[in-house]
């Protein structure tokens, strides 16, 4: 990629003076790491509050006529029950193709800031950004509008201390419910505040105009409760998790359904359809699938990568792994991959080829570590 | 102590090269969680991939600068891989080479040449 045409986010300069390793990121300079390395960032996520910056994710919003049309609308492109969202209100979905892929993976909130009360805000993975918002703003049906905000920056802070830092600026934040959202008043700056993240810990993210990013991530790290943390710990934290992440654990050829994903789909919409590749879902709802995404743990210490064979025991092939580190709070290597259906199981005994030799490991249960939401 | 452009270290002693991976490499590389490390006896040849050094993110090649036969590797390793982070260019050496061609060192970096090649 030519670097000069990256872009920079509005705290690439604060990042740099923290003392960032600064990487090109899905057409951004992000950091992936300060000093501390990506351990130490992980573990103070897990045990205080972490504060990452995702302005590189897109941010959109489809406005219609009132909320039902625009609902209905979305509802045509993902599996999600979009309707019966209530103001404030958040879910995770999947962008679908019509094969029953998934395009991307997204959040979907009924807005309910001034102004756009009924609007449906949407945000994107980085790395899909720009296919997204042409395939939303393409598929709206007339009437309907839409809107990509590239003046807004985003930052998540993470961790079971992340309330806590918020309350001490607007106690009014404790009210959020997980997955909900409202604009809050923080530190003299107006932010849409949503109670969500992607880490497994509870925490929030923080949507405010760019002139205000560096005051707002500058009055969260004056907390001594907040330190910062770069892309390389957000994949641990999210692996450990194990929540998926695009173009490794889920992409155009796999469905929600064999990523595990069915939680995300209400029983209306399983049974009406209606939404690209529902035809597949539904179909692999009531007859199964082939091959399913499992959490997979090494015996051993050495990390199994992304791309590594999973084989049985007799040594065929069965699956692959799509994600696969190393995770600091587990203390050991931990992975997720596709594998035959017949090997899902926990418990099952499997072996990963890593540099030519087979390791051995076991299916287990995800998440590795217990997500801690506030419900 | 002498230097390879893959950013390994050698110092040699009675013959035997004891060999590790730069300061520069380790704060590169970040965390080390693990390192693979070859077997007592192997014959290598210089700038083979001969071990694997694995951090949170990623893994990387290690290469032998130098020819001949492991005589040794570091144990300590195996229980405490950080120990790379914390002390590359001494405890946190890889193996020993016995080696067969001591011509070969003729070809790699002193301290100040690698300083400006990592510059």
């Amino acid at each position: 990629m030519d670097e000069t045409a990256l872009r920079r986010t509005p705290l690439y300069d604060l990042h740099v003076a923290l003392g960032a390793k600064m990487v090109p990121f899905a057409g951004y300079y992000m950091p992936v790491q300060y000093p501390t390395g990506i351990m130490a960032e992980h573990k103070w996520c897990r045990e205080n509050a972490g504060l990452f910056e995702v302005s590189h994710m897109g941010q959109c919003s489809i406005t219609g006529p009132d909320f039902q049309t625009t609902a209905r609308a979305m509802e045509m492109l993902v599996p999600a029950d979009v309707l019966s969202l209530a103001p404030g209100q958040q879910r995770y979905s999947q962008l679908m193709n019509v094969q029953g892929g998934i395009s991307d993976d997204l959040m979907i909130t009924h807005s309910n800031w001034e102004g756009l009360e009924g609007s449906l805000y949407v945000v994107v993975n980085a790395s899909r950004k720009g296919f997204d918002f042409d395939h939303i703003e393409e598929n709206l049906p007339p009437g309907l509008s839409f809107k990509r905000y590239d003046s807004l920056a985003l930052m998540a802070l993470q961790g079971p201390k992340a309330e806590g830092v918020l309350a001490a600026l607007n106690p009014a934040v404790k009210q959020l419910a997980f997955m909900s959202s409202g604009r809050f008043m923080l530190g003299g700056m107006e932010v849409h505040v949503s109670r969500s993240g992607y880490t497994g810990e509870d925490g929030f993210e923080l949507s405010v105009e760019d002139k205000d990013a560096a005051t707002l991530w500058n009055r969260l790290l004056e907390n001594a409760d907040v330190k910062p943390v770069g892309l390389g710990a957000r994949d641990s934290l999210r692996l450990e998790a194990g929540l998926c992440l695009y173009g490794h654990d889920i992409d155009k050829t796999t469905s929600p359904i064999e990523a595990g994903l069915q939680w995300s789909i209400a029983k209306r919409r399983r049974v009406d359809g209606g939404f690209p590749g529902s035809r597949r879902v539904q179909r692999e709802l009531l007859g199964g699938v082939s091959r399913k995404r499992i959490g997979i743990k090494p015996e051993g210490r050495a990390p199994a990568r992304d791309g590594t064979e999973i084989q049985d025991e007799t040594g065929r092939k069965i699956g692959v792994i799509t994600s696969g580190g190393f995770g600091p709070t587990v203390n050991g290597p931990i992975a997720m991959g596709y594998v035959e259906t017949a090997y899902a199981t926990p418990g099952t005994p499997l072996q990963l080829i890593v540099r030519g030799q087979a390791m051995p490991a076991q299916a287990v249960s995800l998440p590795f570590i217990p997500n801690r939401f506030k419900r | 102590m002498k230097f390879s452009k893959d950013h390994e270290w050698v110092t040699v002693e009675g013959g035997v090269a004891t060999i590790g991976i730069s300061e520069h490499a380790q704060s590169q590389l970040g965390d080390v969680v693990f390192v693979d490390l070859p077997k007592i006896g192997r014959q290598v040849k210089a700038n083979e991939n001969v071990a694997t050094v694995e951090s949170v993110k990623a893994a990387s090649d290690v290469y032998v600068p130098v020819s001949g036969e492991v005589v040794a590797v570091n144990e300590e390793l195996s229980g405490d891989p950080a120990l790379v982070n914390r002390a590359p260019e001494s405890d946190g050496w890889f193996m020993k080479v016995k080696l067969s061609n001591e011509s070969e060192l003729s070809a790699l970096m002193d301290k100040a040449a690698y300083d400006k090649f990592v510059g």
